[in-house]
């Protein structure tokens, strides 16, 4: 029992000794999985990695990783089964496009303090990591002055002192024009730091920075001058809506800073390949040494950050997938795109009197159209990685009934008059209406569909960029600006290498440069890129061209606006491809095209006023009641 | 074995009995209606567009009960009895909306103890008078008198004026078949406005339709219109 008894003490003595000691050691170990803030900022390459972060974080509203949000606008139909709501809604929600993201902006404004004061790394580093999370600062900012109006302009990392009063931590809104100034004014500050090299590209460079500026003070400058026109728009403070004053000041400095780009000479347009649509779709794929590309989100194969959207939208009929086909870009979009003597005209499925018209090959309507047309969306019988898309909805007979199918690319038996065989009566990709990924409009999308064997395999996924800014783009500012500055000579010749390289040649004079055509050419060149909601938004053109009222198949045969920048475009609508059965007549098996509104579209999209700046959710104003709300909501 | 069926079944009692009273709240139970009137007369919109918020403070972080407006101008909410302040929020409606003295939107004191009807009395800036919608020979024929009641600094132009036809009984710009817009700069008497609009082929075939005038006032989102008619033919 003694005996018992001691070694029962000395173990105790011992493991009581031992855990003393471990417990207070263990309280002070550093953790092995994470890396203290001082550990960090002592290795430039460590210090990337959270650069790295912040960059994954960067906002865009619409992205190849989103193909849905396109068909929001009307650019596109959503040909998937879950997607039809998108058209048979009426309004958009007041908090639609909603973004307030102050823990990002935290986490951004911790970076720069940390990096201010690290000694460890070289100047040259430290520098530029500084630059790059201001440029990211500036991003979000801009993200959020586009979508809310003026938010309040933190620079600085908040702590609170839990003594129960925050109201310190409350800051108002800034105005809408303060929230641009700041913009431009740190993009101006960061722009000579930051590496000034078009190798640069998934990383803010000094063309990026110039390129945001140039982009935020068009916005800025088109809401000065557009404001006008929605008076209701805006609140008293400033907070929402800019001083028509201030108009000419902004597109000066949206001139200037595309010039600069320009002026440096570091980025060219893509022009590779003669044929011309051909090089405009591979302007998105192609990543080497891709010179018009400024800033983009970058992907990459066998990791993480691969994306599906040719999964998702690759043509049914050649697909590697059982699936793809859900972006159907819009007749609305296709017949948008100019004939090569720049004018306008509805695709001519029928005559100046009605008659309808016959083509001998099915890709013949399209001919004589701009190049970004064929490189933006696949066309019926153009290809994607070498097969030929099978798009037709069926035959039409000579009475006037159609023999049609409800399935990819179905075959029926006996159902042509005098033909007792079996015959396929609809395209192997559609279009059948109501069928998902099917091209229920007629189109699939082409844009960003990467022609690289296996991107639509799940397995294996695309690693094609997604792009924020591009050297086009930048042309098209120096165009706008200078046209509302006056300078119609110089827009049209900053869109000359634009329309030259889309095959239109004829180069516009500046007396035919006018706002509608500003309008029409970033609409078609920047397609599918983001850009649609907010330059309807920034020219007050969105409750106009989403006004709510149904459309018609006279807005799409023979029509006369659609160079119009106030066209309205509240319904997808489809072109579909039939092929003419009538044997011993000379258009026997040409092709015919009618104009069809998918029956899932059931609802005109309406953009209200209260829609300009999105709903500021009430919790947010809870918190801080020194936010107003937005104005018509 | 007989016992266990009973406690099981006692338990079971007890249980649910005791899990309705501690859960569940009661529901809201008093009605709130009314009318959007200017003198009387039904302010007609555009169902679930204009929508007024109540607001009731006291219970900790403020959110808004939106109450919508339907086609004829009447609302109704299912609220609890309390102290609620009702707002049209800025430019809704066809109407001009009081301000405080803050310049913000004025508030509506609303005490409820028990259901209670209340009309809203409000300014438009417009208001159609005469509407006459008849139809005959496969057209509707539509004629009215426009009155502008709001005629100070605040005044606005019409932009519009639309006859919509439809085949149910919701009848605006974003649920017709058939309209007729006369623009505001083609007006050139606004006690005589005369619209015609050919009656659609409905399928089903069905031998009436609903019309309404509906106008549009510059700068203003929503419309102002008549009552909805259904016209046989």
């Amino acid at each position: 029992m003694k005996k018992f008894i001691y070694t029962l003490s000395a173990v105790a003595l011992l493991s009581f000794s031992q855990s003393c000691k471990k417990d207070s050691e263990f309280l002070n170990k550093q953790p092995t999985n994470t890396l203290s803030v001082d550990a960090t900022w002592k290795d430039a390459n460590l210090v990337l990695s959270v650069m790295g972060d912040l960059y994954d974080r960067f906002p865009d509203f619409q992205r190849v990783e989103s193909w849905w949000l396109y068909t929001d606008f009307d650019e596109g139909f959503a040909s998937a089964g879950g997607d039809y709501f998108r058209h048979q809604n009426i309004e958009y929600n007041y908090d639609s496009w909603n973004y307030w993201d102050y823990g990002y902006i935290r986490d951004i404004n911790l970076f720069i303090k940390r990096g201010e004061e690290s000694t460890s790394l070289s100047a040259a580093d430290k520098n530029r990591f500084i630059a790059e999370a201001r440029f990211i600062r500036a991003g979000v900012y801009f993200e959020m002055v586009k979508r809310m109006g003026g938010v309040p302009i933190i620079t600085e990392v908040l702590e609170y002192d839990y003594s129960g009063d925050p109201t310190y931590l409350q800051r108002a809104r800034a105005k809408e024009s303060e929230v641009y100034d700041f913009i431009i004014s740190e993009l101006e500050a960061v722009k000579g730091i930051l590496p000034n090299a078009a190798n640069v590209q998934s990383r803010a460079s000094k063309a990026a920075a110039l390129a945001m500026e140039s982009r935020a003070a068009l916005y800025a400058a088109s809401i000065a001058k557009y404001g006008a026109s929605t008076p209701s728009v805006s609140l008293a403070g400033g907070e929402v809506g800019i001083p028509a004053t201030m108009a000419q000041a902004y597109y000066k400095k949206s001139l200037d800073a595309a010039k600069e780009i320009i002026a440096d000479g570091k980025y060219t347009l893509y022009n590779k390949n003669p044929n011309l649509s051909e090089n405009f779709a591979s302007l998105f794929t192609d990543k080497g040494n891709n010179t018009e590309m400024i800033f983009v989100k970058d992907f990459k194969l066998k990791t993480n950050k691969a994306h599906g959207f040719t999964i998702e939208n690759q043509p049914r009929s050649s697909a590697e997938e059982q699936q793809g086909g859900r972006l159907n870009p819009s007749l609305n979009l296709v017949q948008s795109f100019e004939k090569l003597d720049n004018t306008f005209a509805s695709l001519p499925n029928v005559d100046a009197a009605g008659n309808t018209l016959y083509y001998t090959n099915i890709g013949d309507i399209f001919t004589g159209r701009d190049a970004r047309l064929a490189g933006t969306v696949i066309l019926p019988g153009s290809q994607f990685k070498g097969k030929t898309v099978d798009i037709w909805a069926g035959y039409q007979l000579a009475g006037g009934a159609t023999v049609t199918g409800d399935n990819f690319g179905q075959i029926k038996t006996n159902v042509l008059p005098g033909n007792t065989g079996a015959v396929q009566v609809v395209g192997g990709d559609g279009p059948v209406d109501g069928l998902e990924f099917s091209a229920q409009s007629g189109f699939y999308i082409r844009k960003f569909l990467d022609p690289a064997a296996g991107s639509g395999q799940i397995g294996t996924r695309s690693e094609v960029w997604w792009v924020r800014y591009r050297y086009a783009e930048v042309l098209l500012n120096a165009a706008e600006a200078s046209f509302e500055m006056g300078d119609a000579a110089g827009a049209a010749s900053y869109l000359k290498p634009v329309r030259d390289r889309a095959g239109l040649t004829t180069a516009l004079t500046g007396t035919q440069i006018t706002f509608d055509r500003i309008v029409h050419e970033r609409k078609v060149e920047l397609a599918f890129e983001g850009h649609e909601l907010w330059d309807m938004k920034r020219w007050r053109l969105a409750d106009k061209v989403w006004n709510g009222n149904s459309m018609s198949t006279a807005d799409f045969t023979n029509a006369s606006n659609i160079g119009s920048s106030t066209k309205q475009s509240t319904q997808v609508y489809g072109l579909w491809p039939y092929k003419y059965y009538n044997p011993g007549d000379p258009n026997h098996n040409k092709y015919i095209f009618k104009v069809v509104k998918p029956s899932r579209v059931t609802a005109a999209h309406r953009f209200r006023l209260g829609n300009y700046y999105s709903f500021i959710n009430q919790d947010i104003i809870n918190r801080n009641p020194k936010i107003v709300r937005n104005p018509n909501q | 074995m007989k016992t266990r069926y009973f406690l099981a079944i006692a338990l079971m009692v007890a249980v649910f009995v005791s899990s309705c009273k501690k859960d569940n709240y009661d529901a809201p139970e008093v009605d709130f209606n009314g009318r959007l009137v200017y003198k009387g007369e039904s302010i007609n919109v555009q169902y679930g567009n204009v929508n007024f918020e109540l607001w009731q403070p006291g219970f900790g972080n403020n959110g808004a009960i939106n109450v919508n407006v339907n086609q004829e101008g009447g609302f109704s909410a299912k609220l609890f009895n309390g102290n609620y302040k009702l707002v049209f929020s800025a430019n809704q409606g066809p109407f001009l909306w009081p301000k405080n003295v803050a310049g913000r939107q004025d508030t509506i004191q609303l005490n409820l103890n028990g259901s209670k009807t209340m009309d809203i009395e409000i300014v438009p800036y417009y208001m159609i008078r005469n509407g006459v919608i008849t139809a005959a020979a496969g057209k509707v024929n539509a004629s009215c008198k426009l009155e502008k009641i709001i005629t100070d600094a605040n005044a606005k132009n019409i932009e519009s004026v639309s006859l919509y036809v439809n085949k149910t009984q919701f009848v605006d710009g974003s649920n017709n078949l058939a309209t007729q817009t006369i623009s505001g700069a083609a007006i050139a008497d606004l006690n005589n406005l005369n619209m015609v609009v050919n009656i659609p082929s409905i399928v089903p075939t069905q031998n009436y339709v609903f019309a309404r005038i509906g106008v549009k006032i510059a700068g203003v989102e929503d419309l102002i219109f008549t009552p909805v008619s259904k016209l046989t033919y």
